[in-house]
């Protein structure tokens, strides 16, 4: 093993990893490294190797390493992936470039502030508004498998933020409520158990942004976890054009 | 330094923190309260949970069998009071959790549906296909959006409790983004930062979880109970330590050897019943067994020559094709992507390759049943505290539940506490944490004069875990464990940080959690020393039989200046006298 190891070099992959310290440079630049190859290593692995091996001042965000807590999206050869779902091997022996996500404000090299996302999750009120309150002691709201159907992909959004890093729309229009916080509205409206897709229209369609989405389709396109917020955007739009600007813009129209 | 103050502090914004918070709006929306969390609340582990979690809900089911399934499971190790208030206050835990948009699996009727898990004598396992933990998370992170009593502190990284004349009275805290340490002061302090399941080299725990609560407690002088209960899930991913839900086999999956066999037959597990068997798969036997047992005949079979070798390490197979696609899909969808993403194989058509993997810490923060620690105004709620519920052993599905029944109770208690307290000791605590950024300032930003890395000690220290602290243990192999211990925590001293910028230095968190996880894994290795018995899933080859006489208490583990001191406490006994672990019996 060792001679065999001795004799064939290593196999290696590079990344060009975008930096930014604020504290010491006012333009990013760009960084490259040289990392093993390992063929059942994904990006996220390769970022680790960097920072315990090679540059302990290399920034960037992870947990659970199994696509479901949201935190490694970054901009991997200019698309927006989950960094522990993307194998080396689909890039190899290319180059790899890995960049922030587009469109939000970066803090430090691989990490972008995402507060505007969570207050507009909170201003969609992307929480269930139940019609009657039912006091817990009466037992569960009765949902049938296909009631829950409605609107079980939308549940699936794992607030990563690719969509908002592939939506030309956010990029050139930040007011934009955007895809991952209309596909949660949609979400709850979608919910038997809930009686508040009206307010949330309001929000919704008072930001500005919303008129300007073409369905394009990438944020569909981009999502790890199949929520279609294309699909979502398209549904709030039908349902506003009929219910909401009835009942708003000429509540006598009734 | 400025104090920031509230009335409650949570420090951790997982299940546990959520359900806590949330609470405290319902208890008593004038009370402020500050969250805490070293990620984005709904980056929490709780999001990977993925099989279920248990409530009695259906008629056939009953508080007794829900009792005696935990009490049983834990090796008779749980306080059957804590165990008895647990399983009564779970059903409605779950139908407010419904309340607030938790997306749970129905049946045709509407109503929520159940499917068994190990160690249960029947099916009450609520669950969101095999997404239960994500699904929870978000239901009580979106719910939590509407409380505006609730003020979050995310990605801020909790560094000591802040304690004056006996009580605690909030934390320090690093603000990533500013790298500036605060003082955030709080009448009441509820600790709920999950388990500690990194301090070992193969686990699925996300790489949040360094027992950084557990740490902050230990420090302040509060015991940390049971910590050498630490639970293996029989079925992870080799390489990654991804986690194969326990529901793949509740939903009927088998396990097999090398030779093809369902070898947990020969270990007093029960008869296999034939896959299409109506009956299949039998509560309480075989694949549905507890998780201590299964990981332990693991090992038993590698000893046999019966498992099979892989680059990392050996494994046996689950097979779950018989269930079908449709099946598949519907009930573990998320197995299913995980096995093709992660080890490239679509377990519809393919075996797939399994070994125990780290899961769960039994121990924690000690807490009464009010997750109270004995430190007043120092409350802990879920993985991070030791009620106790899971003694030596938890029970699959319990941890999820764990969460909303004790996060609840602790905010409950927190309110109680706070509005009984007087002022916060501003002067010293703000003094507290001064200190607190001189500490760390002189530790990791002093100009070079160490030569350690942080990624060399913690490989030492997990190897060290894994060999001395592992599913079998003897007293060689945990003393060697906890010298290498001490000689890590001398050579953190000399760790050098490459990065001494202030802006988001991910080295400097990594670095503070390296110093949390040496000291559960001190807490941990020594009170396994001591316990010279075997109990669930604490195995000691030189003590193999339980020995109630000696044991049937708790572990207190202090910190000292030297090891830490053990003293113990009587397990509470009830209704339930400690009795043989019965599996597989008809």
């Amino acid at each position: 093993m060792a001679a065999n190891e001795a004799s064939q070099p290593e196999a290696t992959i590079s990344l060009e990893v975008f930096r930014y310290r604020p504290e010491q440079e006012d333009e990013p630049t760009f960084q490259r490294y040289e990392v093993p190859y390992r063929e059942d290593w994904v990006v996220l692995d390769a970022l680790n190797h960097i920072k315990d091996q090679i540059d302990g001042t290399l920034t960037y965000r992870w947990s659970c390493r199994m696509g479901v807590c949201g935190s490694c999206g970054m901009m991997v050869n200019g698309e927006p992936k989950l960094t522990c779902a993307a194998f080396l091997r689909d890039y190899y022996p290319q180059e790899i470039r890995i960049e922030p996500l587009n469109y939000f404000p970066v803090v430090r090299d691989l990490v972008i502030n995402m507060d505007d996302f969570l207050d507009k999750l909170t201003e969609v009120q992307a929480w269930l508004v139940p019609e009657e309150e039912k006091p817990v002691s009466e037992g569960e709201y009765l949902q049938t498998p296909a009631e829950l159907a409605q609107y079980k992909q939308f549940s699936m959004c794992i607030n990563c933020m690719l969509c908002y890093s592939a939506c030309p729309v956010y990029g050139q229009n930040p007011d934009f409520i955007g895809p991952a916080a209309i596909a949660l509205a949609q979400r709850y409206n979608l919910d038997s158990r809930d009686g508040a897709a009206d307010k949330r229209a309001e929000v919704i369609f008072s930001h500005e942004g919303i008129w300007e989405c073409t369905f394009v389709g990438d944020c569909t396109r981009v999502c790890p976890k199949n929520v279609d917020p294309a699909g979502a955007i398209q549904q709030a739009k039908v349902t506003a054009t009929s219910d909401w600007y009835r009942s708003v813009l000429v509540p006598w129209g009734k | 330094m400025e104090l920031i103050s509230h009335d409650i502090l949570i420090v951790g914004g997982g299940g546990a923190g959520l359900r806590a918070a949330i609470a405290i709006g319902e208890e008593n929306p004038a009370l402020s309260v500050g969250v805490i969390s070293k990620v984005y609340p709904m980056r929490s582990h709780t999001v990977s949970a993925e099989g279920g979690a248990a409530a009695v809900i259906k008629p056939s089911d009953s508080l007794e069998n829900h009792i005696y399934d935990t009490i049983s499971g834990a090796d008779w190790m749980a306080d059957q009071d804590a165990v008895e208030l647990f399983v009564n206050e779970a059903p409605n835990e779950m139908i407010q959790l419904e309340h607030w948009g938790c997306p749970w699996s129905r049946e045709p009727d509407g109503s929520v549906a159940v499917r068994p898990f190990g160690g249960m004598k029947i099916e009450r396992t609520w669950f969101a296909a095999d997404k239960t933990g994500f699904h929870m998370l978000h239901a009580l992170f979106q719910t939590a959006l509407k409380y505006n009593n609730v003020t979050r502190y995310d990605e801020w990284f909790a560094t000591k409790l802040l304690v004056h004349e006996g009580t605690c009275q909030g934390v320090s805290a690093l603000e990533l983004r500013t790298g500036q340490i605060r003082a955030i002061g709080g009448k009441a302090t509820i600790l709920c930062t999950g388990g500690a399941g990194r301090i070992f080299p193969f686990t699925t725990n996300a790489a949040v979880k360094t027992g950084d609560g557990m740490s902050l407690a230990y420090r302040a002088g509060v015991p940390l109970k049971d910590m050498e209960f630490v639970q293996y899930h029989p079925t992870g991913l080799p390489g990654t330590g991804i986690l194969i839900t326990e529901a793949s086999r509740g939903e009927g999956g088998i396990l097999i050897n090398k030779a093809g066999d369902r070898y947990l037959q020969n270990y007093e597990l029960g008869e296999p019943l034939d896959v299409n068997h109506p009956e299949h798969p039998r509560k309480r036997a075989m694949e549905l067994g507890p998780r201590d047992r299964l990981s332990q005949a693991f090992v038993q079979e590698r000893k046999k020559g019966q498992t099979m070798e892989g680059p990392y390490g050996d494994f046996v197979h689950l097979d779950v094709r018989h269930m079908g696609q449709k099946k598949i899909d519907k009930k573990i969808p998320f197995v299913r992507e995980l096995c093709r993403n992660y080890v490239g194989i679509d377990p519809v058509h393919e075996l797939i390759p399994v070994r125990p993997v780290v899961h769960y810490v039994m121990g924690g923060v000690h807490t009464n049943n009010d997750g109270e620690t004995p430190l007043p105004g120092l409350f802990a709620a879920g993985e991070c505290a030791c009620v106790s519920i899971n003694g030596a052993n938890r029970l699959g599905s319990n941890s999820l539940t764990e969460l909303l029944v004790f996060g609840a109770r602790a905010a409950r208690a927190a309110v109680r506490f706070s509005t009984q307290t007087g002022s916060l000791a501003t002067t010293e605590i703000i003094a507290q944490a001064d200190q607190e950024q001189q500490r760390i300032r002189n530790q990791f930003f002093q100009p070079a004069s160490g030569s350690e890395t942080i990624a060399q000690l913690r490989v030492e220290l997990t190897q060290s875990m894994e060999s001395g602290a592992g599913i079998y243990r003897t007293e060689n192999s945990l003393q060697a464990t906890c010298n290498k211990i001490r000689e890590l925590k001398e050579r953190f001293q000399k760790v050098e940080l490459a990065d001494h910028s202030l802006t988001f230095n991910t080295e400097l968190t990594t670095a503070l959690e390296l110093e949390y996880m040496l000291d559960v894994a001190e807490a941990l290795a020594h009170s396994a020393v001591a316990r010279t018995e075997s109990r669930g899933s604490h195995q000691r080859t030189d003590h193999p039989d339980r020995d109630d006489e000696r044991f049937l208490k708790h572990s207190l583990a202090y910190q000292t200046g030297g090891d830490p001191r053990i003293e113990y406490l009587d397990v509470v006994i009830t209704r339930w006298p400690p009795g043989e672990r019965h599996y597989g019996s008809k």
